[in-house]
């Protein structure tokens, strides 16, 4: 165990990491989540918002148990090896609108850094766009950051506060297991508060108890390894650190190899689920999404493992993230399978527009 | 900035302490641009920071020790 957690913690760690989450992932589609979607962070924060009743797209309404993982495992492993500390206070609100428009940019291509990797592994070219604009999004970031963006300091918070977002992990696995139905419709029937698909992506998933055994996995190794597919290519580019671009590039081989040998390795551009083939719009989604990732720190998925690590900041953007997904919904800015909506592209040019003002205008002077 | 660097025996200490990735190791860069040689503190709050800040100076051909502070953080120790 503890040579595992040095392998971990090495430079070797986030190529481990990064492995294990490939072939994990692309298990859970053949264990029944969407297809390319074994984890999808956005996807299913989005798919989060729906069960709770926040949008009403009757097609993406489910209560993953693999977010609740993600955070769960980084907790666990956070207080097994000391490293659960409570803290935030830098710039909240301007993170939680990151997170609010890295959810629509994402959910104009459909998916976050971590299923434009998994569709590229499944065959899908059409994530090669998604990827270039995610890319260019950190780019316009480290740009930012060389010219000393920063949301400023963070301060320790009382432990207390570091609980709630796991606390409200548990509290969506218990809401999944219980499913109370104490609304009402017009007609008095039961209906909600938690809503599940009966058709479409959101009605396709893994058993519970293998959803969440893969979340609390890939939370661990992911809070040890630091695994971070915005920050893979942010130090690769700024540092000419590799080590966290090996662990994604591993991520995409293992679930590559894995698809193949599963059988699900279909490539191409047309027919690939939950996507659409406008690359315009698959780029410039992504732009906005790397971009809100980058001055946020990190990609959705670590957010989550911050979040659990008792990071109220990243717990504020995740949170974001779920408001961002119901609306992204609620006012059809989310893309289908058909194609971007008409209203997506307005919603990432004032994304846009307000990733670029946090650049120009978060600066601090530290000394 | 790099005249006064060059060869000076002045301590430098920077404080990271509080920053979101990769902020930590940006001010490190900073601190470290143009010095040859010296010895410096690097204040940080997490074991995250501490790595990358760590295997930032290291990859500069500075040695790292490290040590923890009364407030939970760590302070890395830098010199060449």
């Amino acid at each position: 165990m503890r040579s595992l957690d040095k392998l971990l913690l090495s430079r070797l760690g986030p190529v481990l990491a990064g492995g294990v989450a490939g072939v994990l992932a692309a298990l859970l589609v053949t264990w029944g989540n969407p297809g390319n979607m074994g984890i999808c962070v956005a996807c299913f924060t989005r798919d989060i918002a729906g069960g709770l009743g926040l949008h009403r797209a009757a097609v993406v309404q489910y209560l993953r148990p693999e977010i609740a993982g993600l955070v769960l495992g980084a907790f666990g492993s956070a207080l097994l090896f000391r490293e659960f500390r409570p803290r935030s206070g830098s710039s909240p609100l301007v993170r939680f609108f990151l997170g609010f428009f890295a959810m629509v940019g994402a959910l104009i291509f459909l998916g976050c850094p971590w299923r434009a990797y998994l569709r590229l592994a499944g065959g899908d070219w059409t994530a090669i766009a998604g990827i270039a604009g995610l890319s260019a999004g950190i780019g316009i970031g480290i740009g930012f950051l060389w010219k000393g963006f920063s949301l400023g300091k963070n301060s320790k918070n009382l432990s207390a506060a570091g609980y709630l977002m796991p606390l409200a992990a548990v509290a969506i696995m218990v809401l999944l297991v219980m499913a109370p139905l104490f609304g009402r419709d017009a007609q008095g029937t039961p209906v909600g508060p938690i809503f599940f698909s009966e058709k479409g992506p959101g009605a396709q998933h893994a058993l519970l108890t293998l959803s969440l055994a893969v979340g609390l996995a890939v939370g661990w190794l992911a809070q040890r390894s630091r695994f971070c597919t915005v920050g893979a290519l942010r130090d690769l580019f700024m540092l000419r650190d590799g080590h966290l671009f090996f662990g994604v590039l591993a991520f995409v081989l293992a679930a590559f190899a894995t698809n193949l040998a599963l059988g699900q390795f279909k490539p191409g551009f047309e027919g690939q689920p939950v996507a659409h083939t406008n690359h315009l719009w698959n780029f410039l989604g992504m732009t906005l999404a790397g971009l809100a990732f980058t001055l946020a720190g990190g990609c959705p998925g670590r957010q989550l493992i911050l979040s659990g690590e008792g990071d109220g900041d990243a717990g504020v953007f995740v949170l974001g993230m779920l408001v961002g997904a119901g609306f992204a919904h609620n006012f059809s800015l989310a893309s289908s399978a058909s194609g971007p909506s008409p209203y997506g592209p307005t919603a990432v040019a004032i994304g846009l527009v307000f990733c670029l003002a946090a650049g120009f205008f978060m600066r601090e002077r530290l000394d | 900035m790099n005249a006064a660097h060059e060869g000076s025996a002045q301590r430098f200490e920077v404080d990271a302490r509080g920053l979101s990735c990769p902020q930590p190791v940006l001010e490190t860069k900073k601190a470290l641009t143009g010095r040859t040689s010296g010895e410096g503190t690097i204040l940080v709050d997490t074991v995250t920071s501490r790595e990358n800040v760590s295997r930032f100076a290291r990859s500069q051909g500075w040695q790292v020790t490290w040590a923890e502070s009364t407030d939970g953080g760590f302070r890395v120790l830098l010199s060449k």
